[in-house]
This record gives C-alpha cells, sequence and structure tokens, in this order.
C-alpha cells in the first residue's frame, strides 16, 4: 500500500471530531461508575445509621475532602496521562498533598493520644474489612475509568493503568465514608490509603493489557 | 531550519490540524501530507538499520494520529503531540519486533535478507485491502464507501442501507480495528 493513498483515505469524508470527546468520556465512564458503585455500597453495606449526627462532625467532612481532592488530584493526572505529549506539571505534587496531609494528621492524633488509646485509633473496629469494601466499591469505578482512558492515547500504559485505580479508589472512598463508622485520622490514614492502593496496583498490572492502542 | 521559521512551521501544521478537526478535509489532508514528510525521516533516522520498517511504521503512525486525533488539546505544542505518538509505536514495533525475533531467530534472518528488495520507498508492505477483508462488513463497507470511494455518510447508507450513524460508528471502529491489526494485535 503507498502512503498516499492511506493519507487520501484518512482525510476523505468526515474527519472533524466532536469538542470535548475527552471530557465527555470521562463523564460517561465515571459517572457509570459511580451510579453502579454507590449502588453497590447501599445493596450491599448501608448507609451509617448516624450519618446525619455524624455529618455535625468536622472529621466525617475531613474524610471526605481527603477522599475528594485525591480524586480530583488523581483525574487531572489521568486526563494528562491520557494526551500524548502532556506534561504533568503539578499534578504528582497535587496527588502527594492529601496523603502527607493525612499521616501528618494522623501522626499528630497517635502522639497526642493517650497511649491505650493508639491501638484503637489505628484499628479501629473494621480494619480487616476496610480496605477490601473501598476495592470492592471500586471495581465499577476502575472498568470506567480504564474504559474512558482506553478510548484515550496514553503512552505510559502502567502509569495511566495506575492513575486509573487511584482515581477509581478515591471516589470509591467517597462513596465509602458514609457507609464507614471509622473517624479515627490513624485509622484513614493507614486502612483507607490502604483500599485506594489495592485498585492502583490493580490498575497498574491491567494498564499495560487493556490501554494498548 | 533556525528556531524562528520552526516555529511558525508549528503554527502552520497547528492551524491546519484546528481546521481538519473543525471538519476542514481539505487543510486535514495538507496536514497528513506534511506529517508523512517529517515522520518518514524522523524514523529514517531511527531505523538505520531496518529500513523496511520504516514504511510501515510511518502508516501506522499516521493511522494513530488519525485515530487518536481527539486527544489533542489546543492548547499543546503540537510538536509534542505528535513526537510522543511517534515514540510510542516506534517503541512498540521494536518491542513486538525482538519479541518476534525471540520466537524464530534463524530463520527471519534467511528470509528478511531477500524481503528488501528495492520497494518503492513509499510503499508498505502491508496491503489495505486483505487487512479491509479481515474487517466485519458493518466495519467494512462504510471505510469502502466513505473513505475508499469518497461518498458521504449520507450516500454510504444508500449503497449499503446501514443507518448514518451505524456508518459513522463503522467507519470510526473499523479505522480502530485496522490499527490494532497493524500493529499485530488482532
Amino acid at each position: 500500500m503507498k502512503t498516499d493513498e492511506l493519507v487520501n483515505m484518512l482525510a476523505s469524508g468526515n474527519v472533524g471530531v466532536e469538542p470535548h470527546v475527552v471530557e465527555r468520556r470521562f463523564m460517561i465512564g465515571l459517572g457509570v461508575g459511580s451510579i453502579a458503585s454507590v449502588l453497590l455500597m447501599i445493596t450491599t453495606l448501608g448507609l451509617r445509621p448516624d450519618l446525619i449526627e455524624a455529618a455535625r462532625l468536622p472529621m466525617f467532612w475531613f474524610k471526605c475532602a481527603f477522599a475528594a481532592s485525591l480524586a480530583a488530584a488523581s483525574l487531572v493526572m489521568v486526563a494528562r496521562l491520557s494526551r500524548p505529549g502532556a506534561p504533568l506539571g503539578r499534578a504528582p505534587t497535587a496527588l502527594a498533598s492529601p496523603l502527607l496531609v493525612v499521616w501528618l494528621l494522623a501522626a499528630l492524633t497517635l502522639v497526642i493520644a493517650a497511649p491505650e488509646q493508639r491501638a484503637e485509633m489505628l484499628f479501629g473496629d473494621t480494619w480487616t474489612l476496610c480496605p477490601l469494601l473501598i476495592a470492592m466499591l471500586a471495581m465499577p469505578l476502575l472498568a470506567g475509568a480504564l474504559w474512558a482512558v482506553s478510548g484515550l492515547a496514553p503512552t505510559r500504559l502502567r502509569l495511566a493503568g495506575a492513575a486509573s485505580g487511584l482515581l477509581a479508589g478515591a471516589l470509591a472512598t467517597l462513596v465509602y465514608c458514609v457507609h464507614c463508622p471509622e473517624m479515627a485520622a490513624p485509622f484513614i490514614a493507614v486502612w483507607y490509603v490502604a483500599g485506594i492502593a489495592l485498585p492502583t496496583v490493580l490498575g497498574a498490572l491491567l494498564g499495560p493489557r487493556l490501554l494498548r492502542w | 531550519m533556525d528556531n524562528e521559521s520552526a516555529h511558525t512551521h508549528e503554527q502552520r501544521l497547528r492551524a491546519a490540524l484546528l481546521a481538519g478537526l473543525a471538519g476542514d478535509g481539505a487543510a486535514y489532508h495538507g496536514f497528513l501530507k506534511e506529517m508523512t514528510a517529517h515522520l518518514r525521516a524522523y524514523f529514517r533516522r531511527r531505523l538505520r538499520g531496518l529500513p523496511d520498517e520504516v514504511e510501515d511504521l510511518l502508516q501506522e503512525t499516521l493511522l494513530a494520529l488519525h485515530n487518536q486525533r481527539h486527544t489533542y488539546d489546543a492548547a499543546q505544542p503540537l510538536t509534542a503531540w505528535v513526537h510522543a505518538i511517534a515514540k510510542y509505536k516506534l517503541i512498540d514495533m521494536l518491542r513486538r519486533r525482538s519479541h518476534r525475533e525471540q520466537l524464530h531467530e534463524p530463520l527471519d534472518e534467511h528470509t528478511e535478507l531477500f524481503a528488501s528488495a528495492d520497494l518503492d520507498a513509499a510503499e508498505a508492505r502491508r496491503d489495505l485491502a486483505m487487512y479491509l477483508d479481515q474487517l466485519p462488513q458493518q466495519q467494512r463497507l462504510p471505510i469502502i464507501h466513505m473513505k475508499l470511494q469518497g461518498l458521504s455518510v449520507a450516500e454510504a447508507a444508500a449503497a449499503t442501507g446501514m443507518s448514518e450513524s451505524a456508518i459513522k460508528v463503522g467507519v470510526h471502529r473499523g479505522l480502530k480495528a485496522l490499527a490494532a491489526l497493524f500493529g499485530g494485535q488482532s
């Protein structure tokens, strides 16, 4: 085949693209993923019974803000990784900041706390389940994020997969916040982060397979 | 080329691509033609030992540029975008090749000796018709009618009895499938 023929072929017919394809793809993938994740949470876990009272406590909103800022930063990261040649800029720093804040707060809380309270703050009542539940809620979101990225053009597949997993994990954490009764910063710093790490690792493993183009 | 003319050159190409993305087929054709020359030179420099791969890789990259054209952000330098795609396709090809060579090394060396005849430099070894035949009908027909015979969406729909949206989807999916076939990941 002559290259000129290929060029003629590609340039003939409708060559225009609709604007905001990238944004729309993320909206669809993450929108469907979020709905599925919320339904999964409601049907299998349920809301925490004291949600109204909990919503008055600053720690509840701190948890939400932690998950939301991580989700926002990883969305920027994923979107940049999905466009060939787009610089990451400050996205990695933005991603690290919420983690550093929560770890710092956890460390402070542990230092101030009475020694006999520390184990309770770290393990709460649900540490064995929490990371697995976050990972479970992240699955539909991971599928949605990978679907969105697979229609774009990531050139660093493993990193793009990991960032998709991180995004899924952060959004799943936001969903999980309305179920989870744990309110101690050390618990969040360890077990929430572990729950987010699981889909991140899964995304890194799947990326090179699913995101090729 | 000095820096300033490289800059205006990039501006012109970028304008042509943006016009193409907005639906201007002629501007888009000009963009792809210039890209062809730049990319061929780029790949030739990097594949001195593998001159036969240049045209194949070039076509693969042009198809990728086309299929992924929606990922170009107008705020981004065009060179960065094209370079990232070209590099991705180059590395992908080298990886596939080394994988293939590990599988059947001795045989390849002989056949390659004969495969490197003096083909026209602008002609790749792959045959578009053969690849098109591998596509399902609902992708093949829209590509043949719209992309090869130059019919409009409405005409292609009338000729095939498919709906207009099926024609558009067929072209889009068909070119993606073609890219996958080009890359040997069918």
